[in-house]
């Protein structure tokens, strides 16, 4: 019955393997009796998720695939067979409490007790019942099989009876959750690309060995230069104006690849990059660069990132002088394309929710001057945008 | 495998979650991960772990150089030189020069052991590939002595993370993985009563509510931990300071007491000194 539970999981995107769930079975057999549904569902959430991301996609198919199930789990212990109960309480309950059997006037009673609250719990909840009430009236709530706590009849009620899956508590550690330096350092790091250059003052052991070997053992040592991230990359980032709302994750980012990238080149454009481009949001108007400049300054090997919501007007992008701050000689389009030809290696990375992206006219023209390479600003969004900038499709040209 | 069962113990609390999981690395004998906010007790669990079954405990702290084969054993060649060239008969057997371990030391116990893998995430990214088969089938092979190195119990394993990388897939697929909450009110309040058994119910209920409020103000960088929490409940008790104190008008409206226990960030410490001052002026 689990079967399809696991494959609506990896449908939902919790990447499940075979083994994992060969585990569960495993660990449900190894306890050998049904068990709370609470401690089904950590069993279960302990085999089969292994990320934190993952916890509330697994805790809504829990929920979607076991409230379908419920029924079959009541007739499950309705059916029990009394020999099997029996033998577990000989072995699980302590004699205090099989005196409290007793007193309750043992077992035939017990289990008719029983049979009829579920019977009175299916009548009682029509439709979608559930099997853990709230308040203890549920008979799992405090009668349930559960060899470790067998509390039939008496007062029960600490261990749970809220449906810890349906609580959702994990909904804000999902995929897209906030980004921290950390994750984005370590989705940066995607883009490294190590490479020996410069001057040789490391120990190069295998050549040392192999030259002294062939040196009939007379010490030769040999030197290389030291391995160093060489990955070049241009940041350039939107300022101002929409881009207020994500100042706190454009600044993780830009804190993230300072640390991550030795050379690390940034410029700050307002909306959309024209002729100028400045490094000193506070100068913005007395120190700046010229495109042209960076353009030549700036070799094609660096790769180009740039960050930005790429919402405002289509005239910012497509007419001269559409610029919001400055009449522009050229338009926005213009300058992008001279980016793109120059730049091959270039993703441009936007904040605003993917979903949101079809409503802005001027976010797909942008997408579409830089050929489609455009991806959120999320953890997944940066990995991916990372594997273009390392591995671009080749036949990509700007559109 | 074993019966014995992991609850908690006088000196930590598990939640039933918490309970599950290690019962079931237990029972399955397979590693189990260990991820959650710094200062949850991840590591703690091992020792409260071995403690309470009461086997011999293995740690194994991984920093940015550890290798996995470290772990297994080291080949110690520059005292096998030194040795040779002193005239040491010991030389002439290699195995005089192998150093175990911890995963070895742990394979090699005679009852089953707890092994703890501190802070895996610490190593390089390829170093839980390294140890797949070695988890996996509980034995490794010395290439020196030739010879199998097998486990005589499976160890339980625990393995902690910080999240600071990405951990391979095959790797995890091998693992049982649980996430520590940050604990609720509740649960926490357990805590305490295990560390401090003879606080004051009005202090504790104080510092539980300004611990709360610290921890509910937006955009702290570091918000405070249990074992924040923890600190600072015994500094208030060297300083003996009166339940009263904590109280204030607010808690909004003052900064809590000695909160360089709680708060571990100029920017956190500034932001907070500006809400107060912010709550205090619309207060008035």
């Amino acid at each position: 019955m689990f079967v399809r539970f696991f494959t609506d999981l990896r449908a939902r995107g919790v990447p499940v393997t075979l083994p994992e769930f060969l585990a569960l079975l495993e660990a449900l057999e190894a306890r050998a009796a049904a068990q709370s549904p609470e401690e089904f569902y950590y069993l279960a959430r302990l085999a089969l998720v292994k990320d934190e991301r993952h916890f509330d996609r697994f805790d809504r198919v829990f929920a979607e695939h076991f409230a379908g199930a419920e029924k079959l789990f009541e007739q499950l212990v309705a059916t029990l067979p009394e020999d099997w109960l029996r033998q577990l309480a000989a072995r699980e309950l302590t004699a205090d409490e099989r005196a409290r059997v007793e007193a309750l006037g043992g077992w035939q009673k017990l289990m008719d007790t029983l049979r009829r609250r579920l019977a009175e719990q299916e009548g009682r909840h029509a439709g979608g019942s559930k099997w853990i009430g709230t308040g203890g009236t549920s008979p799992f709530g405090h009668g349930g099989f559960n060899p470790e706590g067998v509390r039939i009849g008496g007062a029960g009620g600490q261990r749970a009876a809220v449906k810890v899956w349906e609580a959702r508590d994990y909904r804000n550690l999902d995929g897209d959750r906030e980004l921290g330096t950390r994750n984005l350092k370590m989705a940066l790091r995607r883009l490294r690309r190590f490479a020996r250059e410069g001057a040789a003052d490391e120990l190069d052991l295998d050549a040392t060995i192999d030259s002294t070997a062939r040196n009939a053992g007379l010490l030769d040592i040999r030197m290389q230069p030291e391995r160093r991230n060489a990955m070049k990359l241009l940041l350039l980032l939107d300022v101002g104006g929409s881009m207020d709302a994500h100042v706190k994750v454009c600044e993780e980012l830009f804190s993230a690849a300072r640390a991550e990238f030795k050379h690390l080149e940034y410029f700050y454009f307002h909306n959309f990059p024209y002729e100028r481009l400045w490094k000193d949001n506070r100068r913005r108007f007395s120190v700046t660069t010229s495109t042209w400049s960076l353009l030549r300054t700036f070799n094609p090997d660096y790769r180009v990132l740039f960050v930005g919501d790429a919402t405002m007007s289509p005239y910012e992008i497509q007419e001269p002088g559409g610029s919001v701050e400055h009449w522009n000689e050229e338009s926005g389009r213009a300058w992008m394309e001279r980016i793109t030809a120059h730049f091959p290696r270039l993703a441009w990375l936007n904040p605003e929710p993917e979903d949101n992206w079809k409503w802005t006219p001027s976010v797909a023209l942008t997408r579409e001057l830089v050929a489609g390479r455009m991806f959120p600003l999320t953890l997944q969004g940066l990995d991916a945008a990372m594997r273009e900038l390392k591995h671009p499709v080749a036949s990509r040209a700007p559109a | 495998m074993s019966d014995a069962r992991f609850t908690g113990t006088e000196r930590y609390v598990a939640t039933p979650d918490l309970m599950t999981a290690v019962n079931a690395a237990v029972t399955l004998a397979r590693p189990l991960l260990i991820k959650g906010e710094p200062g949850t007790g991840k590591t703690q669990l091992a020792e409260e772990i071995a403690r309470s079954l009461e086997r011999p405990l293995f740690e194994w702290h991984i920093k940015s150089t550890s290798k996995a084969a470290h772990g297994l054993y080291e080949y110690d060649a520059v005292s096998r030189l030194r040795d040779s060239q002193l005239g040491d008969a010991k030389v002439h057997d290699i195995r005089n020069y192998i150093v175990r371990g911890k995963l070895w030391e742990a394979f090699d116990s005679a009852v089953q052991p707890v092994l703890l893998i501190d802070e895996i995430d610490k190593a390089d990214i390829e170093f839980p590939n390294d140890l797949l088969r070695e988890l996996d089938r509980m034995e490794f092979y010395v290439h020196e002595t030739r010879e199998l190195v097998k486990a005589r119990h499976r160890p339980i394993i625990l393995i902690t993370s910080n999240n600071e990388k990405e951990l391979p897939d095959a790797f995890l697929r091998r693992c049982f993985f649980h996430y520590i909450r940050f604990p609720d009110a509740e649960t926490m309040e357990k805590i305490v009563r295990v560390h401090f058994p003879d606080l004051k119910k009005e202090l504790l209920a104080e510092a539980l509510t300004v611990f709360f409020g610290v921890r509910d103000t937006p955009g702290l960088k570091k918000k405070p931990s249990t074992s924040e929490l923890l600190d600072w409940i015994k500094l208030l008790l060297a300083e003996d300071i009166p339940p009263e104190a904590l109280r204030g008008d607010d808690p909004k409206k003052t900064i809590p007491i000695l909160h360089g226990a709680l708060l571990k960030n100029e920017q956190d410490v500034h932001l907070f000194e500006q809400l107060v001052f912010l709550n205090r002026r619309a207060g008035r």
